[in-house]
């Protein structure tokens, strides 16, 4: 025992002065791409850079075309360095808030080229995302081409929001929690589209996602409850809720849910995601009047 | 006749531990055989005489820079070892405290470290990202953060347990408990506070993984590891003797309180630098010391040594598998290791449980 610990010393010692070089450059215009972030692989994707693309991470799950049959290096937040390693030689553009931290610095010893795109979860955000992508990604012309689309797309948005009269109080339920409600607070994607589809956030007074308790749900008294469609939520399932069903939105059955890389990743399709949103809510509202 | 019996008796210890010694090499051979198995696995295929070779390079510090060698020297050798390192820290701390508590249900757990380790953790996540940042937080406020953590539970238990010099292991266990819920509830107020991310953090933590060891990582945790699993060691005399009871073990000449207050700061010790390396990990410090005495029986002197190998060899190996089952992704360890050592407990338990009965 004593003489192993003293040998795996020894090579601690011996191989702090014997890591590999980490300059070893490789040329970025050609390397393949390892997208992190479900947002990152859209953008890439729309820029035409999808068939780059080496691996993506869970998260991507939009354009099909550009993620089906990829290997899968996990989640954004639980990536593997030597799994990583193993695609052979790959950049990774990873979206803000990937990690862990130790394996990404990992990652960048042994000479990956690691690069880090802010995610802010607004309009403005989701430009500077795709122009800093586009540049990543050596397609600054497709950029302009794309950041002008989403520039045109949430300025057709912000007409149309001018127009309205009606702000329906929403409750953005992101999952069922032990059969209560996580609901969106302020800071959130979320909340961001919200006002982009020119609603309110029926509950105030926190940051993020928390459970909302049963009185909390009857307080906020929203007009429609939008949920983030997946496995094992389904509006019935929220309607069951005794206090969601006593809500106006309960009572007008305006509960619905939507893709949630779709509603919530700030990628290219923010834009229309807002308008659907918008739609989607005009319809569970006038349907409810009747 | 009564000749003949002590021949047969002398006969029967003499091969007794003819095979407690056979079982300890066979489990320092376990080790050593996932030693290898762990620098010669993963998601990249690197031939064996390759790793041999790279590490033969390392040795004699001339290293040729290429992925082949950044993988084996950067990022296996680093998990590997800390792998092993924690995994014979934690089965040794589960035989201290079992020993301890002369109790076979006895977990590192009990004397708060773990829940101590992870109260601090949860704070350096969610409060020290709302003082400083997520990106501002230094690499290794975590790890350090844990393991103040449990050291200080530990502290906190051991004044309350001790009066006038005489340390109660019942009190202990009890004030082990209540600590324990209690800094569960601190951590999960934290839970409450944090946002999604941070909440996803905490998570991936308490699950464990040697994922993203660096070697300067393990040159902080790994020599508080290596000391608590050497120290555990002299304890064995002084565990056989506390069988018969404290008051025995002191007619015997061991010091107890000193033993005690050894056996708890050596498994702090532990536990807290496993945790500070991988994060949580649960079972090995429980369950390696029951399957260990299933092999070589009671006696400490083979216990402790025999836990240490077998932890040592259950992590690594669970590494090993947790590095290729989903790659390139890779799996939290604490899952591995529950979803492979709980069927071989329980098949050993069904097979052999009557031993222990």
């Amino acid at each position: 025992m004593t003489r192993s610990l003293r040998l795996a010393i020894a090579l601690v010692t011996l191989l702090a002065g014997a890591m590999p070089d980490p300059a070893a450059a490789v040329d970025l215009a050609d390397t393949p791409i390892v997208s992190v972030g479900g947002a990152v692989t859209e953008i890439i994707a729309s820029l035409g850079a999808a068939e780059r693309i080496r691996a993506v991470d869970t998260t991507s799950t939009y354009p099909a075309a550009a993620v089906a049959g990829k290997p899968n290096v996990g989640y954004m937040r639980q990536l593997s360095a030597e799994g990583i390693l193993a695609l052979g030689p790959v950049r990774v553009i990873a979206v803000e808030g990937a990690g862990p931290p130790d394996v990404l610095k990992l990652l960048a010893e042994a000479g990956v080229k690691i690069d880090r795109v802010a995610d802010e979860p607004s309009p403005a955000g989701l430009l500077a995302k795709v122009r800093s992508i586009s540049a990543l990604v050596g397609r600054k012309t497709e950029g302009e081409a794309l950041t002008a689309e989403i520039e045109a797309g949430f300025a057709a948005l912000a007409r149309e929001r001018a127009m309205r009269t009606a702000h329906p109080r929403v409750l953005f339920v992101i999952a069922l929690q032990n059969g209560r409600p996580m609901a969106a607070g302020a800071k959130s994607a979320a909340a961001a589209m919200m006002l982009l589809a020119g609603a309110d956030n029926a509950v105030s007074g926190f940051d993020g996602y928390k459970p909302l308790s049963d009185e909390a749900i009857v307080a906020a008294a929203p007009d429609a409850v939008v949920f983030m469609d997946r496995p094992g939520l389904t509006a019935a399932d929220l309607l069951a809720l005794p206090a969601i069903a006593a809500t106006p939105a309960g009572r007008r059955n305006a509960v619905f849910g939507m893709d949630g890389l779709y509603l919530l990743g700030f990628g290219p399709r923010t834009p229309a995601a807002a308008r659907d949103l918008m739609a989607a809510l005009d319809r569970h509202l006038a349907g409810a009047s009747k | 006749m009564s000749a003949a019996g002590t021949v047969a008796v002398a006969d029967l210890t003499r091969a007794r531990r003819r095979t407690g010694r056979i079982a300890l090499i066979g489990l320092g051979l376990l080790a050593a055989a996932a030693l290898v198995l762990s620098l010669g696995t993963g998601p990249l295929a690197i031939a064996p005489d390759r790793v041999v070779a790279i590490l033969a390079e390392a040795a004699t510090g001339r290293v040729v820079p290429g992925t082949d060698s950044a993988v084996v020297l950067a990022v296996r050798l680093p998990r590997t070892l800390a792998a092993l390192l924690a995994g014979g820290a934690l089965g040794v701390a589960g035989a201290l405290m079992q020993g301890l508590f002369r109790n076979p249900l006895a977990d590192p757990g009990l004397v708060g470290v773990s829940a101590g380790a992870g109260l601090a953790a949860a704070l350096v996540i969610v409060l020290g990202d709302r003082l400083v940042g997520a990106s501002a937080l230094p690499a290794m406020a975590l790890p350090f953060g844990a393991f103040l953590g449990g050291l200080a539970t530990t502290a906190l238990l051991y004044a309350v347990a001790t009066r006038e010099g005489r340390t109660s292991v019942t009190i202990l266990l009890l004030a082990g408990i209540a600590v324990s819920a209690l800094a569960g509830a601190g951590t999960g107020i934290l839970v409450y506070l944090s946002d999604d991310r941070q909440l996803r953090d905490l998570t991936f933590w308490s699950l464990g993984s040697f994922g993203g060891t660096t070697w300067s990582k393990l040159a902080a945790t790994g020599p508080l590891l290596a000391l608590a699993l050497l120290g555990a060691l002299t304890l064995a005399r002084a565990l056989d003797a506390l069988v018969l009871g404290e008051a025995e073990a002191q007619h015997l000449g061991i010091p107890v309180e000193r033993m005690k207050a050894a056996a708890v700061v050596l498994t702090a010790l532990a536990v807290g630098a496993a945790v500070a390396t991988a994060g949580v990990i649960g079972f090995v410090g429980i369950v390696v010391p029951h399957l260990v005495r299933l092999i070589v029986g009671p006696a400490h002197g083979r216990v402790l040594p025999a836990s240490a190998l077998l932890g040592a060899a259950l992590l690594a190996g669970a590494d090993t598998i947790a590095r290729i089952i989903v790659a390139p992704a890779e799996l939290p360890i604490g899952i591995v290791t529950a979803l492979i050592g709980a069927p071989v407990f329980l098949h050993l338990l069904i097979g052999r449980g009557t031993r222990l009965a």
